[in-house]
């Protein structure tokens, strides 16, 4: 009915709703905030770069400010003592917002499986997309910027009340691996090698 | 690794020993070599003396300081080694100086007084292994956060940690 | 861990007065990914910088413990991220001289070749970001262009981009191929152009000149008390170089110069930096004209090397000695001692101290990390310079955050 509605008016007026018009103009300015820790912000800042150009994409300025910004690209492991900033800016960021986990330590801790390292930014802080790699390549980071994109012109609302229905956790339970080994230890069951069981 | 003048090298390091000798009279040191580098165990005692000693002997880089925990390398009588690797800038000559510590006396004077780039690296290794030394003028944990309880390198912490990685507050998209 | 703990600054009350204290970083875009420095400023001038360090340590030398001399190639990697592979000769350099295995020509000089060409990688990356911080987006965008041509050449050797983890004990993980070595010997003829370029737009740009010029200057004995080596080390008058004083891997062969400097200010540094780039380019170039034939893997004598895949599956004793190589019972077995060894990374002295355990995993894989030293040293390079001056002198010495922290 709509597109009948189009057809007779022309070239010069579309009908839309005011949601999809905003996620439209959202969709394609983002303007990333990157919280680049490690390696991944070396690739992402080769995405920046000419060759692979992000702001074609609309990305044109990586501002380094978060109230300016409305995406953070998480690029790069999370320790312990950064995971308090990296929410405290987070935080700092304001509506709409979107977060993509880039790499494999921002989504799940990659291959620091150590005391240090936080096992995936999306135990502690809501993510929209997940970038698998390690370092993931710059086409691969452009391609969750174009799924980004999908997403938020296909569900995005003018006033960011999709936010509002997320209100649990969303990211793996609490109870864990480790968890498990000290449910293990307190039981008095032993592995041979305890320190590090690949198995695990 | 070749050596440039692989002649003069080994008289280098026997002048570097005689010097040592005489500039610590009563010190027992233990002198090793493998492939190629010289090692010298030294009492922790006499740490500052033996320090001063090297510093005296031309070594006025030092180049590493580190800590081992010797608890599961079997055959040993200490727990903790603490290493410095020190080298002759104009010579080139390299030297690898040890002491051992045990618990529960884990205090050592601290290297900074001879080459202040010890500094952080002293920092580190009691973040890393909890040996305090003496005399440091910052001394505080360098790369954990300050109230972290565990000294993480020792060979009983185990790799994945005792859940201090999991234990922040979680924020939901809904309050944020 | 409590969100008040990022508000504490740890300096002394008695310095305080008409003093006020800048909080820069963790998440800042001219420190080079998270470092946090607390400066106290008299006005526009740093009276004191204190950093705080920490917000990347990952436990890289508890992983030494548990992984293999195989396998840890592949965290070490994630240490010096601008130029990955600096790393990975770095630690099998350590790693062969603790076992006693020795390198065939050909893996000698392949290694060379990229380690050289991980010199010009981290060399474009920190002239390349710190012109950028200082306002010049433009020498940003040629500098990475050109790394994009070593990244494809890195891919084509081993299949990655990035932490290509290419090298392995006693050899390398794949044998390069004609084409590689027709891309590095076009890489080689295009690049003094790009030189000219990038340098005509940095070194004699009036404003990098003025920003740089007389700011943070290290004296010769700060240097040498202060652990420095590398560029930070040479821009200083401290003409140390390992590939000349030590020499590994092909080094002997191949005719370059070492580049001094005795400003000691940010910028020699960047102009040992740009000489190096050239001195680099010369090694590679003599190292593909003369790149040997042969096998990666040395063969008997190198037990610790894996065969060649051809023969793993078609002959038993290839697959035989590829069970013995993997298997985690049935390694090289390595002596129960320890080492030092020490390359020239494009930052600096990067060594590794390992003691062996009698198996094919280090009991300490401990690494000297140059940026550590440097950044040690910060806080001594930045008094009396302005705030303004606080992003040249942190690109200048160029810390590397994976390093620093570990």
């Amino acid at each position: 009915m709509a597109t009948q509605i189009n057809k007779q008016l022309g070239d010069n007026i579309f009908l839309t709703t005011l949601d999809a018009a905003a996620s439209w103009g959202r969709a394609n300015s983002l303007w990333p905030m990157p919280f680049a820790t490690a390696c991944c912000g070396i690739e992402l800042m080769s995405t920046a770069a000419s060759k692979h150009d992000l702001s074609r994409f609309g990305s044109e300025v990586m501002r380094f400010s978060p109230r300016q910004c409305d995406l953070m690209i998480v690029a790069g492991r999370v320790v312990m003592k950064m995971l308090p900033v990296l929410q405290r800016i987070w935080l700092q960021m304001p509506e709409p917002k979107w977060c993509i986990s880039m790499g494999a330590c921002a989504c799940t801790g990659g291959v620091f499986d150590t005391y240090a390292v936080v096992q995936g930014i999306d135990r502690f802080m809501p993510v929209d997309v997940y970038v698998p790699g390690c370092p993931p390549r710059p086409e691969q980071l452009i391609r969750s910027i174009l799924d980004l994109q999908d997403k938020i012109k296909s569900g995005g609302t003018v006033n960011a009340r999709e936010f509002k229905l997320r209100i649990l956790p969303e990211g793996p339970s609490r109870f864990d691996e480790d968890e498990l080994i000290r449910i293990r230890e307190r039981n008095g069951f032993k592995l041979d090698d305890q320190k590090y069981d690949p198995v695990h | 690794m070749a050596n440039e003048t692989t002649d003069s090298k080994p008289t280098e390091i026997e002048t570097v020993k005689t010097r040592l000798v005489e500039l610590l009279p009563g010190v027992a040191l233990e002198w090793s070599e493998f492939r190629g580098q010289t090692r010298v165990v030294f009492a922790s005692g006499e740490l500052l003396k033996c320090l001063n000693a090297f510093k005296a002997a031309g070594f006025d880089q030092l180049t590493d300081l580190t800590a081992v925990d010797l608890l599961e390398y079997g055959n040993v009588d200490d727990r903790f080694e603490v290493v410095y690797c020190l080298l002759n800038v104009d010579s080139g000559l390299r030297l690898i100086a040890k002491t051992h510590l045990n618990e529960p006396d884990l205090t050592i004077p601290s290297a900074t007084s001879v080459w202040f780039g010890a500094d952080w690296l002293e920092r580190e290794v009691y973040d890393m292994y909890g040996i305090i030394f003496a005399g440091h003028p910052n001394f505080k944990r360098l790369l954990l956060p300050d109230d972290f309880q565990s000294f993480p390198l020792r060979k009983d912490y185990p790799v994945k940690g005792r859940g201090e990685r999991h234990n922040f507050p979680i924020v939901t998209r809904a309050e944020s | 861990m409590p969100l008040e703990l990022l508000d504490s600054p740890d300096l002394d009350e008695n310095k305080r007065e008409g003093l006020w204290t800048l909080n820069f970083g963790p998440q800042h875009p001219a420190t080079h990914t998270t470092l946090r420095l607390v400066l106290q400023l008299d006005g526009e001038m740093v009276i004191d910088a204190e950093p705080d360090i920490g917000f990347l340590h990952s436990g890289f030398e508890k992983l030494g413990e548990v992984l293999d001399f195989n396998q840890y190639v592949t965290i070490v990697d994630r240490m010096n991220y601008v130029s990955p592979m600096a790393n990975e000769i770095a630690w099998h350099h350590a790693v062969e001289k603790l076992l006693g295995v020795e390198l065939t020509p050909r893996c000698k000089y392949i290694r060379t070749i990229f380690a050289e060409l991980m010199r010009l990688h981290d060399h474009l990356l920190c002239l390349g970001t710190c012109v950028l911080d200082l306002g010049g987006a433009t020498a940003f965008m040629y500098a990475f262009n050109e790394r994009e041509t070593i990244y494809e050449i890195c891919e084509r050797a081993s299949g990655q981009r990035f932490h290509t983890s290419y090298t392995r004990v006693g050899g390398l993980l794949y044998d390069v191929t004609d084409d590689w070595v027709k891309m590095v010997k076009d890489f080689v003829r295009n690049f003094p152009r790009v030189y000219r370029d990038f340098s005509g737009m940095v070194m004699k740009n009036r404003i990098f000149v003025e920003r740089t010029r007389d700011v943070g200057v290290l004296s010769r004995e700060e240097a040498i008390a202060g652990g420095a080596t590398g560029p930070t080390a040479r821009a200083s008058g401290v003409a140390r170089d390992l590939r000349r004083d030590e020499p590994y891997l092909a080094y002997d062969d191949f005719d370059f110069d070492v580049c001094a400097s005795q400003g000691g200010d940010c910028y020699a540094r960047f102009q040992v930096r740009m000489m190096e780039m050239l001195e680099s380019v010369k090694i590679i170039e003599q190292a593909i004209d003369k790149l040997p034939k042969g096998p990666i893997f040395a063969g008997e004598a190198g037990k610790a090397g894996m065969p060649d895949k051809k023969e793993v599956y078609r002959s038993i004793e290839g697959l035989i000695h590829h069970f013995e190589s993997v298997m985690p019972n049935r390694q090289l077995a390595g002596p129960k001692d320890s080492i030092y060894a020490a390359t020239e990374s494009p930052n600096g002295e990067l060594g590794y101290y390992i003691v062996g355990d009698g198996s094919f995993r280090a009991y300490r894989a401990r690494t000297r990390p140059p940026s550590v030293l440097h950044f040690a040293l910060f806080s001594k390079l930045i008094r009396g310079c302005m705030l303004s001056d606080v992003a040249a002198v942190l690109g200048s010495i160029n810390i590397i955050a994976a390093e620093l922290d570990r």
